[in-house]
């Protein structure tokens, strides 16, 4: 999970990584209130998670509570790049003398953690990587040892920041790594870390990405989430591995690499077929049980895009007949509302049982499939109807 | 021969009481495998019943060691346990240690990986967040199915459980030496690139099919080291043509994030050192079969 800024800018105060005072905001008169309260020259920024803000007129001065509210009303309803901008933050301004990057990141090709450290900040820093990779300082940093002082030092010396400055910012940097492992980050950056006309270093804006593998350790307060199409909240709420796209063919499978193969292969058939592309990608896990397919099913025939379904499964751990039941159940829930066709394969454990459920149950909406590559080109025949 | 595992292999079971533990020990056992014992420090010293036979409880993973002889150790303990687990069959040294756990903390796995690296490696870690490895007709330690297909000469490492499953039924009247699911985690610990070293060493395997998928860059690592070390054939498959950029689609470690991670990446990387990339699971299986009947 990726957070808002403000967000961040919270979590990193709370660790005493030195940030400015920052409000949110959601209406004009807030960011007002919010400007009077902060006092001085303020900065509106939008909260959207992606790049390029700055550009898109996302961000803007203001120097008193007035000027605050009439920007926070140009910015706020701002499209930047598709995202809708709903909140601000109303950060105090700073005079800023230099402007730095540092990120820790999960370096997944190197199983292990990555500082990357520069003192040219505030640009792109994939932008700075190409074009000036001598500026971007990269150190490796053990899983088990992590971010000391000793360390920190290191990266700091290695970036090029001047003898002056290298306690100063190693200091944050033990900091902003406890962020990294106390929140079970994948992601913490800070960019730009900036040097103040007083002397100061402060994170200015930061990027953290949470591991949700973690969730389950972290009492977090509740949060603003991503706003989800409603199909996956509804899928999020029944706890299934759900992701929407935008076609015709309805996919249910078990294992994450089947159900994307299945997306592959259900695109490739719809070339044959009127360009019919696959709607979305849902995987019911392993050892799923009839009420979980069912629930699955349902998901998706209440998306009006799709035209047909296409369930594949290889059962594993998970049982065929379960799944055949899971699919009896659905139907006959919907009665007489049941309307797409279902094109189901099934394969491995109880795939006799499996394919019998369904054979005896004889819905006229559902057809059985011999294998994958059939059953992709069935169902996106039928969607093409 | 096959590779990491076979006959020989005594395996434990981490988290054998549990009911996923008990469950695939159960059907490891049925499958043939030789399982010799479980651990759980709170059951130590009790016995299990499991398909006839009963299964001693140790504390540890070095007392079952010692007692048993195993030489494999199958984790099924839940995500908040194991990093522990897996630290502790690193310590006890076992020669395999497979963890089919899914949803364990990235910063668990790379302390972990971490860990293993600073004892020498000692122990060859397979998963997170994967099926395990089956060499057919001879073990079996993890959740893979055993009856999908016998012993042949064909190798397979995949990044996926259903895909493995997958493509031993595609090429059921084959067979395989071994079949690796490696898992889709961010961090793993046999990769892509080790279990094609094992299999190039290995005698009974003639051909590899390797499966990768959207995210990471294990497969265009992969095709650089065929390029250089791998003289038997392989083919390869890769999932994700459609996934958008930045969804998680379903496991942890499969996403594309701007232009990396992209299954075109992958399939260009393959196809430039010569392997060939099938564009769907049977295409896949009927370039190996081309190749198994030129062997």
């Amino acid at each position: 999970m990726d957070l808002f800024e403000y967000q961040a800018r919270d979590l990193f105060e709370a660790y005493g990584v030195p940030v400015l005072a920052g409000r949110i905001a959601d209406t004009p008169e807030e960011a007002e209130q919010a400007a009077k309260e902060i006092g001085g020259t303020v900065v509106i920024k939008a909260q959207v998670k992606t790049g390029g803000r700055g550009k898109a007129g996302g961000v803007k001065l203001a120097h008193n509570p007035q000027e605050a509210r009439e920007r926070a009303e140009e910015i706020l309803g701002l499209d930047i790049k598709g995202h809708v901008v709903k909140r601000v933050m109303i950060a105090q301004g700073a005079q800023i003398d230099k402007e730095f990057y540092f990120s820790v990141l999960l370096d997944r090709s190197n199983r292990t953690f990555l500082s990357l450290c520069s003192v040219e900040g505030g640009v792109e820093i994939e932008q700075l990587a190409v074009e000036r990779p001598d500026a971007l300082a990269k150190v490796p940093i053990s899983a088990v040892s992590g971010i000391d002082k000793a360390k920190a030092l290191e990266i700091a010396k290695q970036a090029g920041f001047p003898a002056e400055l290298q306690d100063k910012v190693s200091d944050v940097f033990v900091k902003l790594y406890e962020v990294f492992t106390k929140e079970d980050a994948t992601l913490v950056e800070v960019n730009p870390l900036v040097l103040t006309a007083d002397g100061d270093i402060i994170a200015l804006d930061g990027k953290v990405s949470l591991d949700d593998n973690a969730e389950f350790r972290h009492e977090r307060e509740e949060m603003e989430r991503d706003q989800l199409d409603p199909l996956e909240a509804k899928a999020q709420a029944l706890d299934l591995n759900y992701v929407k796209l935008d076609g015709e063919v309805g996919i249910i499978g078990n294992g994450a690499g089947l159900v994307m193969s299945t997306l592959d292969v259900v695109a490739y058939a719809g070339e044959r077929h009127g360009s019919v592309k696959p709607a979305n990608f849902l995987d019911i896990g392993g050892g799923a049980s009839a009420e979980v397919m069912a629930a699955g099913l349902d998901v998706i025939l209440n998306d009006p895009q799709v035209k047909s379904v296409f369930v594949n499964v290889f059962g594993g751990i998970t049982a065929c007949d379960a799944v055949a039941n899971g699919i009896v159940g659905a139907l006959n829930t919907l009665g007489d509302k049941a309307s797409k066709p279902l094109v189901v394969r099934l394969d491995g454990n109880n795939v006799d049982q499996g394919r019998a459920i369904l054979a005896d149950y004889a819905h006229p909406l559902v057809t059985l499939a011999e294998t994958m590559d059939g059953g992709a080109d069935e169902a996106a025949k039928l969607a093409n109807r | 021969m096959a590779i990491y595992l076979d006959s020989n292999s005594k395996i434990i079971v981490q988290g054998m009481t549990g009911a996923e533990g008990m469950k695939h020990t159960q059907r490891m056992l049925a499958g043939g495998s030789n399982i010799v014992g479980g651990v759980n420090p709170r059951k130590a010293g009790e016995s299990v019943e499991v398909e006839g036979k009963s299964l001693p409880v140790f504390g540890s993973v070095a007392e079952a060691m010692e007692k048993t002889g195993a030489n494999v150790s199958v984790i099924f303990v839940p995500p908040d346990f194991a990093k522990a687990a897996i630290i502790e069959a690193i310590d006890a040294e076992i020669p395999l240690a497979v963890a089919i756990t899914e949803g364990i903390p990235v910063h668990d796995s790379a302390a972990a990986w971490a860990y293993n690296v600073e004892k020498g490696k000692k122990t060859r870690l397979i998963g997170p967040n994967c099926p395990g490895i089956i060499s057919p007709e001879q073990s079996n330690a993890g959740i893979t199915p055993s009856n999908i297909t016998g012993r042949g000469p064909i190798g397979l490492v995949s990044k996926s459980g259903t895909l493995t499953y997958q493509m031993m039924f595609e090429l059921r009247d084959i067979g395989f030496s071994t079949a690796i699911g490696i898992g889709g985690d961010p961090v793993i610990g046999t990769t892509h690139i080790d279990a094609l070293e094992a299999f190039e060493k290995d005698p009974e395997t003639k051909a590899i099919v390797l499966i990768g998928e959207i995210g990471g860059d294990s497969e265009e690592k992969a095709a650089e080291y065929i390029s250089k070390n791998v003289s038997k054939p392989v083919v390869a498959y890769v999932a994700g043509f459609t996934a958008p950029e930045g969804k998680t689609m379903g496991h942890a470690g499969a996403i594309v994030s701007g232009s990396a991670g992209t299954a075109q990446a992958k399939k260009e990387a393959f196809e430039a050192v010569g392997v060939k990339v099938g564009k769907t699971p049977s295409e896949t299986a009927e370039l190996m079969r081309e190749i198994v009947s030129k062997l």
